[in-house]
C-alpha cells in the first residue's frame, strides 16, 4: 500500500497527464519513454519527506502543499536584464529560452535550446539524471520542457557564458523544470555565470536539472548565483561527470529564494580529474537553504575540494550534507571538505553531516565542520579602533566568507559573484 | 585630560580593581609598573570599553567627558586609543582595508574628509617607513602569520595613523628584541605634543629607558601603593615588587 500522494505530487502527475501528449519530444518515443519512467517513480516517491535520509534537515512540505501551474506563454515584452559578465548570454523566462534576449550566435561553441533539438540528443538527455533515486529529477524529467544545450568543441576556448534564469510574477504560481545539457570535449574550456532571479513578490517553483560532461583535459568553471524572488522555491539537482585530466569548478551562491536546495552529483571518472565544489549560504529570516553534494571519486589520483560557508541570520536554517564515496580504485585520491557557520541570530539553526565513504586504501581525505558566533574579541579589536558595530560585524562576516570566494579563479566569475555578495549586504543593512 | 576616581571593577563576580585614583594631564606621560595579576591589562580593557568587566564603582573622565557611558568605537573617536598587549589576528580582513576603515571613521567623527585608497596608501607608506615596516604588511591578513614584534609595530603603526590624545599601551613591550622596542618607542615619542598623553602600561623598566615618564605608579592587588618620578622605575627594577609590597 501507498501513501497518499501530497497534493503538490498529484497536481504535477495531473498536469502530466493532461501534457504528455503536447510536451516537447512527444513524438519521440525514447523522450516519451523516459518521461512515463520519470513519472512511474515520481507517482511512487511523490515529493520526498524527511523520512527519506537525504532529505531529513528539508521539509518539502510548503512547496507540496503550495499547487503550481504551468507558466503562462511567453510574453513579447522587453524585459530589463542585468548587466551580462560575458561576451555570450541565454536568457530563459519560466524555463523557456527567449531566443529574443539571448545573444549566442558568434560563440564558438554550440547553444542552443533543447526543445528546439531535442531530436539529435538521445545520447545526453538522461546520460547521468537518476530520476528513479531523486524524485525531483524524477519531477523535472516528466515535465522539462526545454533548456540549454551547450557543446564546447576539442580544444576550443569558450570565454564567459551567461545563463539567465528570469522568474515571472503571476496571479497562480508556476512551476518550471528546464533541463541543462552542457558538454566540454577534450581540451576545451568554458566559465558559465548563472543568475537565477525573479522580482520581489513572484512565487514560483523552479527546479532544473543539469547533466554535465566535462571531457578529457576540460576545464569547466561554473557559477551560480542563486537569487530567486524571497517567495520562489529553487530545487536544483545538477549531475557532472569529469573525465581524465578534467576539471569542474562549481560555486554555488544561496542568497534567494524561501526555500532552496542545491544538490549536486558528481563523479570523477577518469585519472587526474578535479572537482571543486564551493559555495556560499547567506540567509535572512525566513529561509531554509539545504547544499548537499555527493561526491564519487572513481578512478585513482583524482583530487577534490569542498568548502561551504552558511551566514545565518533572523530564524533562518541552513543544511549542508556532504557525502564522499572513495572507489576501491581510487588510489591516492586527495579529498577535501570543509564546511563552516556563522550564526548572527541564537533563533538560526545550522545542520551539517559530513559522510566519508573510502574503500581504497592509499588515501588522502579530510573534512571539518565548525559552527560559531562572531568572535567578541575580534569584533572589540575593531570597535577599539573607532570603527562602529554595524561595520565592524559586516567586515567579520565579509571575512567569514572571504576564504570561499576566493577560491574562484576566473576574473569575470568572481567579480559577479563579489557583486552578489556585496548586494546582499546592502540589502541586508 | 584623564581622570580616575575610586574605580572599582569585577570579571565574574570577581574583584580587580579596588579603588584606582589616577590623573594624567595634557602632554603627561605616564607609566603604571605592577606584578602579574596586579590588574594592569583590566585597568586598560575598562578604559577602552571592553565588554565582560563590570564598572562597580568610581568614575572616568576624558576631557570632562564621563568615558564609561561611551562605546568603545566612541572612545576611539574621541581620541583613546589602546595598544593590546595581545593584538587580535583578523584572517580575511585584508589589514589595509582595515586601517583605512579605522582611518575614516575616525576622520569622519572629526569632521575632516575621508582618504580614498589612494591617499591612504601615500599616508600609510609614509608611516610604514618610520617603523621599518615592511610594506607587503598592507597586503595580509589584520596581523595574521606576523611575528610577536611585527604585530606590536602594528599597533603602532595604527596609533601613528589615529593620532590619538591619549594612547594606552598595555606591555607593548612584551615579546619584543631590543631593536624592535626602540622603533616602538620612537613611533610613541614622535607623537609626544602638549595635547598628547599616554599610560604605558609594562611589567618591566626596560621600556621606560626609550619611553621616559613624567610619573610612575605602581599597581598591586588592584590599587595605586606608589607613586613617584622615573627614578622609581629604576628603583623596582633594582629591588624589585616585594619591597613596595612590603613597604605598604
Amino acid at each position: 500500500m501507498t501513501a497518499p500522494l501530497h497534493t503538490g505530487a498529484e497536481g504535477f502527475l495531473h498536469r502530466f497527464d493532461g501534457l504528455r501528449t503536447r510536451l516537447p519530444g512527444a513524438r519521440l518515443g525514447w523522450v516519451q519513454q523516459l518521461r512515463e519512467q520519470a513519472a512511474e517513480s515520481f507517482r511512487a516517491q511523490g515529493f520526498p519527506t524527511r523520512r527519506a535520509e537525504a532529505w531529513h534537515y528539508t521539509d518539502l512540505r510548503q512547496v507540496a502543499d503550495a499547487g503550481f501551474d504551468e507558466p503562462l506563454s511567453i510574453l513579447g515584452a522587453a524585459k530589463t536584464l542585468p548587466a551580462p559578465h560575458g561576451a555570450w548570454r541565454a536568457v530563459f523566462q519560466d524555463g523557456r529560452f527567449r531566443d529574443d534576449l539571448s545573444s549566442l550566435d558568434a560563440a564558438p561553441f554550440v547553444a542552443a535550446s533543447l526543445a528546439a533539438g531535442l531530436g539529435t540528443l538521445e545520447d545526453r538527455l538522461g546520460a547521468l539524471a537518476r530520476p528513479a533515486a531523486e524524485p525531483m529529477a524524477a519531477l523535472n524529467t516528466m515535465l522539462f520542457e526545454d533548456g540549454l544545450v551547450v557543446t564546447v568543441p576539442a580544444g576550443v576556448a569558450g570565454g564567459v557564458l551567461d545563463l539567465l534564469s528570469l522568474g515571472s510574477a503571476t496571479d497562480r504560481p508556476a512551476a518550471f523544470h528546464p533541463r541543462h545539457l552542457i558538454r566540454l570535449e577534450a581540451g576545451a574550456s568554458l566559465t558559465i555565470i548563472e543568475t537565477a532571479t525573479g522580482p520581489a513578490q513572484a512565487r514560483y517553483l523552479h527546479n532544473p536539472v543539469y547533466e554535465i560532461e566535462v571531457g578529457e583535459g576540460a576545464t569547466l568553471t561554473h557559477v551560480r548565483l542563486q537569487q530567486e524572488s524571497p517567495r520562489a522555491f529553487q530545487l536544483g539537482t545538477l549531475y557532472a561527470r569529469v573525465a581524465a585530466g578534467g576539471t569542474y569548478d562549481n560555486f554555488t551562491l544561496n542568497a534567494g529564494g524561501k526555500l532552496v536546495r542545491n544538490e549536486i552529483h558528481a563523479s570523477l571518472d577518469g585519472p587526474k580529474a578535479t572537482c571543486h565544489m564551493n559555495g556560499a549560504q547567506l540567509l535572512r529570516d525566513g529561509q531554509h537553504a539545504d547544499t548537499t553534494t555527493v561526491l564519487d571519486h572513481a578512478a585513482p589520483d583524482c583530487a577534490s575540494r569542498q568548502t561551504y560557508k552558511t551566514v545565518l541570520s533572523g530564524r533562518s536554517r541552513g543544511v549542508f550534507q556532504g557525502r564522499i564515496h572513495v572507489h576501491q580504485v581510487a588510489q591516492r585520491t586527495d579529498g577535501y571538505q570543509m564546511n563552516q557557520a556563522l550564526l548572527l541570530s541564537p533563533e538560526a539553526e545550522i545542520d551539517s553531516k559530513p559522510q566519508l565513504e573510502i574503500y581504497a586504501d592509499d588515501v588522502k581525505c579530510s573534512h571539518g565542520a565548525t559552527v560559531g558566533e562572531i568572535d567578541a574579541d575580534q569584533l572589540f579589536y575593531l570597535r577599539a579602533r573607532g570603527i562602529p558595530e554595524p561595520k565592524a560585524r559586516s567586515m567579520l562576516v565579509e571575512a567569514f566568507l572571504a576564504e570561499a570566494v576566493e577560491v574562484v579563479q576566473d576574473g569575470a566569475a568572481r567579480a559577479a559573484l563579489e557583486a552578489a555578495v556585496n548586494g546582499w549586504w546592502e540589502a541586508a543593512a | 585630560m584623564l581622570k580616575i576616581e575610586g574605580l572599582t571593577a569585577e570579571v565574574d563576580g570577581k574583584p580587580i580593581l579596588n579603588g584606582i585614583d589616577l590623573e594624567v594631564p595634557a602632554g603627561g606621560i605616564h607609566a603604571i609598573m605592577g606584578p602579574n595579576g596586579s590588574g594592569k591589562s583590566t585597568l586598560s580593557y575598562v578604559l577602552a570599553g571592553r565588554e565582560g568587566y563590570e564598572i562597580t564603582g568610581g568614575s572616568v573622565t576624558f576631557d570632562g567627558i564621563d568615558l564609561l557611558a561611551l562605546e568603545p568605537e566612541e572612545r576611539a573617536a574621541s581620541g583613546l586609543f589602546l595598544a593590546f598587549q595581545y593584538p587580535v589576528e583578523l584572517p580575511g580582513v585584508g589589514n589595509a582595508l582595515f586601517l583605512r576603515t579605522a582611518l575614516n571613521a575616525i576622520r569622519r567623527h572629526r569632521g575632516e574628509p575621508e582618504l580614498d585608497a589612494m591617499q591612504f596608501l601615500k599616508v600609510a607608506r609614509q608611516r610604514m617607513q618610520a617603523l621599518s615596516m615592511p610594506e607587503d604588511m598592507l597586503r595580509r591578513g589584520v596581523n595574521v602569520g606576523f611575528s610577536g614584534g611585527e604585530k606590536k609595530r602594528n599597533e603602532v603603526l595604527q596609533m601613528a595613523l589615529l593620532q590619538p590624545r591619549l594612547a594606552i599601551l598595555d606591555e607593548t613591550d612584551s615579546g619584543l628584541d631590543i631593536d624592535a622596542l626602540k622603533i616602538v618607542a620612537e613611533g610613541v615619542n614622535a607623537l609626544r605634543a602638549p595635547d598628547f598623553s599616554a599610560l604605558v602600561i609594562t611589567h618591566y623598566q626596560r621600556l621606560l629607558d626609550y619611553i621616559v615618564p613624567d610619573r610612575v605608579h605602581v599597581l598591586m592587588g588592584g590599587r595605586i601603593v606608589q607613586s613617584g618620578g622615573p627614578e622609581l622605575a629604576q628603583q623596582l627594577e633594582a629591588s624589585g615588587y616585594a619591597s613596595v609590597q612590603a613597604a605598604a
